[in-house]
């Protein structure tokens, strides 16, 4: 029998970048807020603090801010036939855990998504006609858009202190930005970052060609910045540990840096660590939760009523929830029904190395964001039509760390141990610097989330199950950047060139990291034939559950998430506060 | 192409070089500059390796990392006390990873599916590689000639050794990982003796400050390594 909890008018499930935002904004709504953490506590001071922050084998090698995959993992495989395996141990992904979750560990690309982007489907169809979408390719519209989210995204930018250039601000397009984004409101409140020496020679190559080169928007301060809050953020140093990393200089937005100071002082508000939510419980009637069950640190089992649940964990750890609780029906890709699990995504990458016996970067004086890239091949600037393939990528240089353990490019060819991996490690530590292409990755009818019917975790509860595997739309495009990575790094005429593009045939595989930004599965929309969420990211089953974060986009962006992920929290608790909370209900009929 | 600074910069750099230092020991390091002397090699005890053991891991790092005029070896490095130290810390009891069952073989791109910790794999790596040298050479690994040691090592990392119950693979990539990691991984875990591997690729271990050098372009860093400890370079 479960120990009952005083009720609280709001619990979330999860602390990190949503549930911060929820959490500030219902408690300045005078609500009773309670937040359940599964993972640890942790502050800038003392859990980020110099010099134990510098510690490449803690924690950029031993992942010792992430989840651990002896507590919480999925398992993974190709195809429908194929049994799915256990991620044992992390490799493709790095979901956070503790108290601001994967947004105390991220490098700070901060993105907005294009307009056409939301509205993907659409865009396809009105610009090159409905029959250029593969049958078996699930792309949707998000229900929502640019134009509706934009005052979101700007206050997010301030509330993080977003370093860069606009490139289009009230429709006037500007030199020295990105000309081909969406209408923004405002200027980004603090200018880009300094420049290193490998934004120098990209942008001076991607003018040559023709490009627009502009400052990748990054949410390691420039300077000194006090944000709406009350948050103070100092500027960014470089010191070369962002990614997978705490700030230990106040200097990178995370829940920490921004909000949660400022949240722990509402009297309103509380939060519990150690206190893995296992279940929404829903009323007999399964129209309504009415709390959820959770491990307290103690081990004990707690029911907490609430009147609002608002999940917000990682991702694909929110679609795991829904199923473990009976939210939704579960999406099966057989028949083509349910929608719980629908529409998982990744996103596709690829790169090339230049090294240069004689050029310096220092590649450890970096930053998460510090890098200079080009949107002229976004989404909105392909002809799918012509090129074959529905997507887009950004090309970036990025500086992030020379961390010599995992940050050691060497040329193709190079023998991995001995006497030869050794002098290459002399002559060419420092000596790079990289092109990547960071891109889209469409949804398929057979890429989804499930539970899984072999492996649980330590609860007994299954886990859930990936699957997913690399389609020809998306090697198209991946192929085609290829082709203007490597006309752009011959361009710098480089001692010897790597390049790496995944071809056809290729396998998705969990051991080299990716990328985190995995989405979908708990997806908005217009139909609850082919959504789990309304455009609000209400679930259509259950009102007075809501759900946030990437598991709600359709498909993915070719951008990192967190300015969507964020601008949809800060739409979801205004459409809270102003329609919700005055008559509770589904906000959209069915 | 000629990389030295200018006069003017060389000043600026000269002026920018102490305020890093004042900066850095201000945070709380301490700077003694003989603390924390790194063990020899040659007296360490092995708090989890046999003596069989230790003896393939001293061997097998000597070939991995070799010792020559380019930099320090592994052994110079003191990188087998730090694989020692991590088998019973939680990389080698696996203690973050999911272990549970049913354990099956898959597709190599869904991972590490292995029954068995990086511990056991080091244990029955090198008992299953030593019976292998004795049967064929009348030897262990450690007493082959470097000539021999080299071919065995490349037949362990391209899986051409069929072991039972461990994969020969399995256990050269941890070992060729772990020994890297040592090579290059702050002192504080027992290897990167005097931060030579850093001092000899020009990494500057925990400085974490440079705001200073971030527009300085095309110019070789100039200062040497710091460690979590606070010691120099």
């Amino acid at each position: 029998m479960a120990r009952q909890e005083k009720p609280v008018d709001v619990v979330l499930v999860g602390l990190g970048w949503t549930n911060s935002i929820m959490g500030m904004e219902l408690a300045q709504e005078g609500l009773n807020v309670l937040a359940l953490e599964r993972g640890e506590d942790r502050d800038t001071v003392p859990d980020f603090a110099y010099p134990k922050m510098a510690d490449e084998l803690t924690y950029g090698v031993r992942y010792k801010l992430m989840a651990k995959p002896a507590k919480s993992t999925i398992t993974v495989r190709h195809s429908l036939t194929e049994t799915a395996l256990p991620y044992r141990h992390l490799g493709s992904f790095l979901p956070g855990d503790g108290v601001g979750g994967a947004g105390t560990h991220w490098n700070g690309h901060t993105w907005r998504p294009m307009p056409e982007e939301l509205r993907l489907r659409s865009y396809v169809e009105e610009t090159f006609g409905k029959d250029i979408i593969p049958a078996d390719m699930t792309i949707q519209d998000f229900g929502v858009s640019y134009d509706e989210l934009e005052p979101h995204f700007d206050f997010f930018d301030k509330v993080m202190g977003v370093s860069g250039k606009a490139g289009n601000v009230n429709g006037e397009i500007h030199e020295g930005g990105n000309p081909f984004e969406g209408r923004r409101s405002s200027e980004y409140p603090l200018p880009p970052l300094k420049r290193t020496f490998n934004d120098e020679l990209f942008t001076n190559v991607a003018k040559e060609h023709g490009l627009h080169p502009f400052p990748l928007p990054s949410s390691n301060a420039s300077e000194a910045y006090t944000n709406p809050y009350g948050m103070q953020l100092g500027p960014c140093n470089f010191c070369g540990f962002c990614e997978r990393y705490g700030c230990l200089n106040f200097s990178k937005a995370s829940p920490q840096t921004c909000i949660l100071g400022a949240l722990k002082q509402h009297k309103n508000f509380s939060y519990r660590a150690n206190s893995e939510v296992l279940k929404v419980e829903l009323a007999d009637d399964k129209k309504t939760a009415k709390g959820v069950t959770y491990i307290d640190k103690n081990g004990e089992e707690v029911f907490q009523p609430a009147k609002i649940v608002i999940v917000g964990t990682f991702a694909y750890n929110n679609v795991r929830l829904l199923l473990l609780s009976g939210i939704g029906q579960p999406y099966d890709p057989v028949t083509n029904t349910g929608t719980v699990g629908r529409n998982y995504a990744y996103q596709m990458m690829g790169g090339a190395t230049l090294f240069f016996k004689d050029k310096f970067f220092n590649p450890f004086i970096g930053a998460g964001s510090n890098a200079t890239t080009v949107d002229d091949y976004a989404i909105n600037q392909i002809d799918f039509a012509k090129e074959g393939f529905i997507g887009g990528s950004y090309l970036l240089a990025a500086q992030t760390n020379g961390q010599p353990i995992r940050s050691m490019p060497l040329p193709a060819g190079t023998p991995s141990w001995g006497a030869g991996w050794k002098k290459a490690t002399k002559d060419y530590y420092g000596h790079s610097m990289s092109i990547s292409s960071h891109g889209s990755n469409m949804s398929y009818r057979d890429c989804y989330l499930s539970l899984d019917p072999n492996y649980t975790d330590d609860h007994g509860l299954p886990l859930l199950r990936l699957t997913f595997d690399w389609k020809d739309n998306d090697i198209r495009m991946t192929q085609f950047m290829k082709g203007k990575v490597e006309a752009l790094a011959k361009g710098l005429n480089p001692d010897h060139l790597n390049i790496s593009f995944k071809d056809f045939g290729a396998k998705y595989d969990v051991r080299p990291y990716q990328t985190t930004h995995n989405v979908g599965g708990a997806i908005m929309g217009t139909n609850p034939k082919t959504s789990v969420l309304n455009r609000y990211q209400q679930s259509w089953d259950v009102h007075n559950v809501f759900v946030l974060g990437s598991s709600s986009f359709p498909q993915n962006l070719q951008y990192n998430p967190t300015m969507l992920v964020g601008g949809l929290a800060y739409w979801t608790a205004k459409a809270i506060r102003e329609q919700y909370l005055k008559q509770p209900g589904p906000l959209v009929q069915a | 192409m000629d990389s030295r600074p200018d006069d003017s910069r060389r000043r600026f750099m000269k002026g920018a070089m102490w305020v890093i230092s004042a900066s850095t020991l201000g945070t709380g390091v301490m700077m003694a500059p003989t603390a924390n002397a790194a063990p020899s090699l040659t007296e360490y005890k092995p708090v989890f390796f046999t003596p069989d053991e230790w003896a393939f891991v001293l061997a097998a790092c000597e070939r991995l990392i070799p010792a020559d005029e380019t930099g320090p070896s592994a052994l110079d490095a003191n990188v087998p006390i730090f694989i020692d130290r991590q088998m019973l810390g939680d990389f080698g009891q696996a203690s973050d990873w999911y272990m549970k069952g049913p354990f099956m073989e898959g597709p190599a791109e869904l991972g590490f599916q292995s029954p068995l910790t990086p511990a056991q794999t080091y244990q029955k790596g090198i008992a299953a590689t030593n019976t292998y040298c004795r049967q064929t050479f009348s030897k262990s690994f450690a007493e082959l000639s470097p000539e021999q040691q080299d071919q065995l090592l490349t037949q362990l990392q391209h899986n051409e050794l069929k072991f039972d119950g461990v994969s020969a693979k399995q256990f050269f990539d941890f070992l060729l990982q772990n020994t890297k990691e040592g090579y290059f991984a702050d002192p504080i875990h027992g290897g990167n003796k005097n931060m030579e591997p850093w001092k000899m690729i020009g990494f500057p271990g925990a400085r974490a400050s440079y705001l200073e050098w971030a527009e300085l372009h095309n110019v070789k860093y100039p200062m040497g390594p710091v460690s979590l400890n606070g010691d120099r370079g």
